[in-house]
């Protein structure tokens, strides 16, 4: 069993206050999600010890890092936590090899997990060791920043916005290591972002953070499913699934299965049995009542009406569904609702229009 | 070139070297201080070590010697100490000197290390480096232009002085008689041969730093 994350701070400014109080899974990657202003950054900071929360408590399992009712506060570089920070802030005075072995040189080698070469391998920067900072190109340089962050012998991990400075091409260059060091280190990380694309991808826990405050926290699933949040999420309302490649078809389709059912993409070149994340937004399902017989969507599976809200676009609502226990969000029209006598316990078909394949 | 000319200008050099040393390890801090702090000193300190900039060296001079003389507070702990008295001494030429050239060391210094920012020493703690530790491993790396000026200025700057030390040193060869001092001597006595060799080597000196500065100076690394 990994040990849980405890935070709960409360940070008074002039024009801001962060109060939250979580629970937070010792596994995966929890994002912080939320916009800017929200207290994401000012909660990672203050988890790292840069910042000092007046009322603060955090703890990791039985490591107690702050505790201010009993006057505890160890500072940040006792603190075996790793940060990468939005930009790579790699030291320019020490080579690529140099930055990681900052870190490292400062931990004992016995809590060591992960060695140099290692780690190099994993984040594809095994060639750039004796290069000098400015020499690399931005993505690289998160990835050393990364890296470096790893080989401290780091509990956990703490990434602030790490994509944000980088553009799309950038992104997509960083986003497998993510997942490569999300699939093979055993190593919680919390994930700061403002991006609903990167946290449908990364992330198996969410915190939705609004002025300061933490609006939901649980299963990414779970709160992306939530109807009854300000629509953080906004137009991307929608959920994520983990479906299975389960046959490539003649006609180049591919068909993923996922319980309650499977649907149908462009061909992929995963292997049978691979896990895709497939984001699913609201947008793009529609409800029949009968199963549809002349349509051009191929994507249908039967689901339950669990409840339905209104959402931020006028004359839309939101619909909660069950499909064999995994939800789905739908978004139509009040005057289909309405029409269609859309009721919790209603069963029906839902449409799937389009799958975003998320990596 | 006489004797006491050649005294002269190893005088000088003893006597700026010393003086740099010994700002580099006064003035470090400092400037690590005031590049940090949020206290409301910081603006009287700023001040109080800006002071020599625009201070005719005379004024300076003579309150280090009220200060350093047989009545003044600094004159009354030498002597209880047995060191005797500082005035006319190299060891009080070096004090004064320490104070006139403070902010010339200073100034760079400090700003090499706001330049530094934030970031680098926040990313060091989160490597388990403690503040004693990220202060020489990355602050004083990532300054290194600021130490390299600043030793240049604080150096020319003594080598150049005049009046802080006809006020605390005198005249004596060998002791506290510097090139400055020496030129002097040299016009006041109407020999102008000997007083255009020293001059003219000051000028070729003041040059060659100068264009040391202005060429080796790296242009400052933004962390990336």
């Amino acid at each position: 069993m990994s040990p849980e994350i405890q935070a709960r701070f409360r940070v008074d400014r002039n024009d801001f206050t962060l109060a939250v109080d979580l629970t937070l899974p010792g596994h995966g990657i929890t994002a912080l999600f939320g916009h800017s202003g929200s207290g994401k950054t000012t909660l990672l900071r203050t988890m790292a010890g840069l910042e000092r929360a007046p009322a603060g408590y955090f703890a990791l399992g039985s490591e107690v890092w702050q505790d201010e009712s009993r006057g505890r506060f160890v500072p940040p570089h006792q603190r075996a936590l790793g940060v990468v920070f939005q930009e790579a802030s790699l030291f320019p005075h020490l080579s690529v090899r140099g930055n990681m072995e900052f870190g490292q040189k400062r931990t004992s080698t016995a809590t060591n997990r992960f060695s140099l070469p290692e780690i190099a391998e994993l984040l594809g920067i095994a060639t750039l060791l004796d290069r000098a900072p400015g020499e690399l190109s931005g993505g690289e340089r998160q990835r050393v920043a990364i890296a470096r962050a790893l080989l401290a012998a780091p509990q956990i991990l703490l990434m602030d916005e790490p994509l944000a400075a980088l553009d799309l091409k950038r992104k997509l260059e960083i986003l497998p290591y993510l997942e490569r060091l999300h699939r093979e280190l055993a190593l919680p990380i919390v994930y700061v972002s403002h991006a609903p694309d990167e946290v449908a991808r990364l992330a198996d826990h969410l915190v939705l953070l609004d002025q300061g405050r933490a609006v939901a926290c649980g299963p990414l699933n779970e709160v992306l499913a939530r109807i009854d949040l300000p629509a953080t999420f906004a137009d991307d309302a929608g959920i994520v699934i983990e479906a299975r490649v389960a046959e490539h078809e003649a006609d180049d389709l591919t068909r993923l299965e996922f319980p309650g059912g499977h649907i149908h993409v462009s061909r992929r070149h995963e292997p049978v049995g691979t896990l895709l994340r497939c984001r699913i937004h609201a947008r793009d399902v529609s409800l029949a009542l009968e199963p549809p017989m002349h349509t051009s969507i191929l994507n249908c599976v039967d689901a339950t009406v669990v409840d339905l809200a209104p959402t931020d676009t006028p004359g839309h609502v939101l619909v909660r569904l069950d499909v064999a226990g995994n939800p789905l969000l739908a978004r139509i029209t009040r005057r289909s609702a309405d029409k269609l006598a859309i009721r919790p316990g209603l069963a029906l078909r839902a449409q799937i229009k389009a799958v975003a394949l998320l990596g | 070139m006489e004797s006491t000319d050649l005294a002269a200008v190893w005088l000088t050099l003893k006597l700026a070297s010393v003086v740099t040393i010994l700002l580099l390890i006064v003035g470090t801090p400092i400037a690590w201080w005031l590049a940090r702090t949020r206290s409301r000193l910081k603006g009287v300190v700023g001040a109080v070590v800006a002071l020599p900039l625009v201070l005719p060296p005379t004024v300076l001079g003579f309150y280090l010697l009220v200060a350093m003389g047989p009545n003044g507070p600094v004159g009354q702990l030498t002597q209880a100490l047995g060191l005797g008295l500082l005035p006319f001494t190299f060891p009080g030429l070096v004090i004064a000197s320490t104070f006139y050239s403070l902010p010339f060391v200073v100034q760079p210094i400090q700003n090499a290390f706001e330049a530094i920012g934030e970031r680098p020493l926040e990313v060091a703690a989160t490597l388990r480096a403690s503040p004693w530790d990220t202060f020489w491993s990355v602050a004083v790396p990532l300054a290194k232009p600021g130490f390299l000026s600043g030793a240049i200025l604080g150096f020319a700057h003594t080598v150049g002085e005049f009046g802080i030390v006809l006020m605390i040193g005198g005249n004596i060869p060998g002791d506290t008689r510097v090139v400055s001092v020496q030129i002097y001597d040299h016009v006041e006595a109407l020999e102008y041969a000997q007083a255009h060799w020293l001059a003219g080597g000051m000028v070729l000196f003041s040059f060659l730093v100068l264009l040391a500065l202005y060429t080796f100076n790296p242009t400052r690394r933004k962390a990336l």
